[in-house]
């Protein structure tokens, strides 16, 4: 079996940054797989603009900023594989992954890097009930057809979800021609960013219902229409004022689901929040030596923070596999009071005190806050925030001395003074 | 007084824009001087960013994606796509290639942003 160092599963934004960081810092044994014929991950068919302004201080699209860290993993040497999906990976690290060229392989590694990104909710993740005509499709699908394959999936549509992908997809659909009829969201706020709300929806005249769903789905053998009903505060549908819209096609942004069975068959400890791996500020999961980073950690709305978090995981992958030992106790970080979570999920007690990042979600909107890091009932570090909402995340830095005073503690809380 | 969303980046930032005096448009609430054209413009002039794909012969992939180089006058957004739609590229395509010049006269190409190989 073939040993290596440092195995990245995954050749998007979190795969490319997590092996450039790794090489910076002296590893030379690195093999990222991918399992797409090309690598970029997500960012390939992602053709709108907005990309890189903390990264590279300019506005680039996907596939540009994408490019950018190819470019950069190439000019190292990095070995990476394409069109080759990793199978397995194992409690002791052992890597399986199949491709046409290298057949069925296995490599032991001495540390791993999942960087597999997420999913999209499907139908059936909603059960929303109706025919099973053709036409509907997630909206990560339609943008594939049209960017990439070039079809286009329908003529009049509707979206379900105001995630940032639906907001995308109003615009991308509308710019080809099709009409958008509405964008239906359950909640009585966008998950997606304000500015896609003013570009996609806004400049189009796109309609967008807050707090309605789709119940029904009409059409045989093609969508012919949607029934679109409001919802009462506990989510449930009101009937009677149900109303059909007529479409042939229906996209769905739902949710992206972090795409984590490659962890689940590793042994790795997942948090029933985020759905991803429950990590230290090493982004090291309860398996030694296999780390987590990107969209597969917990979904993010800017590339650019994939990027940065990754390169972290690089460059602790690379200190564990040159010898550091990994802390036995852990102090978990406590979200309260509609802080949703917070990534690191704990941290080591150790007595190493380096400024330290965390991210974070609220689960609702709040106005006029302040998101608060407490160490055993004393503040640490607060910060106000005139809006916070579930679709942009938190970010907050902690300097060297915060850092020490929280791994001293018995108890760390992150909270919303309201 | 108005109430904006900055849209040049996914920052959303949200701007108060007092246009009393559209000599002397005054923009709080932004976080780069980016904040303060978009309001003036949004306000005199807007202009968007057009992003798209066309297709491409003989390539890797059947599509490339492109980009005006710069924000161009909103009510171009249209004209600029129906132009689009008749290009057809020759593989190999670089990002920043030219893929339509000057487009509909306002002084901005349309160029490539992804690199595609021949088949």
């Amino acid at each position: 079996m073939r040993k290596m160092n440092l195995v990245i599963v995954g050749g998007g934004p979190a795969g490319l940054a997590a092996a450039k960081a790794a090489y910076d810092c002296g590893e030379r044994d690195i093999l990222i797989l991918e399992r797409e014929a090309e690598l970029g991950g997500i960012l390939n068919q992602c053709i709108h603009n907005g990309f890189g302004l903390h990264t590279f201080k300019e506005e680039l699209t996907g596939p540009e900023y994408a490019q950018r860290y190819i470019d950069q993993v190439v000019e190292r040497g990095i070995e990476y594989r394409v069109n080759a999906t990793v199978i397995d990976v194992s409690k002791d690290k052992v890597v399986t992954y199949v491709s046409a060229v290298d057949g069925l392989t296995q490599i032991q590694a001495k540390a791993i890097i999942l960087a597999c990104g997420c999913r999209e909710r499907p139908r059936g993740g909603i059960n929303i009930a109706g025919m099973r005509g053709a036409g509907v499709f997630s909206a990560g699908t339609a943008q594939k057809l049209v960017n990439i394959d070039g079809y286009m999936p329908g003529k009049e549509c509707v979206i379900l979800g105001s995630g940032d992908i639906g907001l995308i997809m109003a615009r991308r659909m509308t710019f080809e021609g099709a009409k958008v009829k509405a964008v239906v969201e359950l909640m009585p706020y966008s998950s997606g960013l304000n500015r896609n709300i003013v570009q996609c929806l806004n400049d189009f005249d796109i309609p967008l219902y807050f707090s309605h769903t789709v119940v029904d789905i009409k059409g045989k053998d093609r969508v012919t229409g949607v029934v679109v009903a409001p919802v009462d505060e506990k989510l449930a549908p009101i009937m009677d004022k149900a109303e059909l819209i007529e479409c042939d096609t229906l996209l769905l942004s739902v949710g992206l689901l972090p795409e984590n069975e490659l962890a689940k068959q590793g042994g790795v400890e997942l948090s029933n929040v985020t759905g991803g791996a429950v990590v230290d500020e090493n982004m090291m999961t309860n398996i030694d030596g296999v780390f987590e980073c990107g969209n597969v950690l917990h979904v993010h709305d800017l590339v650019d923070f994939v990027s940065a978090e990754s390169e972290n995981a690089g460059k602790c992958a690379v200190a564990y596999i040159n010898g550091l030992e990994s802390c036995a106790e852990k102090i978990a970080i406590n979200c309260t009071n509609g802080v949703r979570y917070c990534v690191p999920t704990q941290l080591n007690r150790d007595d190493n005190y380096q400024p330290l990042n965390f991210k974070m979600r609220v689960a609702n909107v709040f106005k006029k806050v302040e998101l608060a890091v407490f160490a055993d009932g004393v503040k640490v570090f607060g910060k106000k925030r005139p809006v916070v909402a579930p679709g942009e995340m938190e970010s907050i830095n902690l300097t060297a001395e915060q850092v020490e005073t929280l791994k001293k503690a018995q108890h760390i809380e992150i909270t919303l003074i309201k | 007084m108005r109430e904006m969303i900055c849209i040049n980046c996914p920052m959303g930032c949200r701007l108060t824009v007092d246009d009393s005096n559209l000599q002397d448009i005054k923009v709080t609430g932004n976080i780069c001087p980016r904040g303060v054209i978009y309001a003036k413009n949004e306000i005199t002039s807007p202009k968007r960013m057009v992003t798209g794909s066309v297709k491409v012969a003989g390539g890797n992939i059947a599509m490339v994606s492109v980009k005006t180089r710069e924000a161009i006058p909103k009510h171009l957004i249209f004209d600029s796509l129906e132009l689009l739609k008749d290009v057809v590229l020759q593989a190999p395509v670089h990002i920043g290639d030219v893929v339509i010049a000057d487009v509909c006269g306002c002084g901005v190409d349309i160029i490539a942003t992804k690199e595609i190989t021949k088949a």
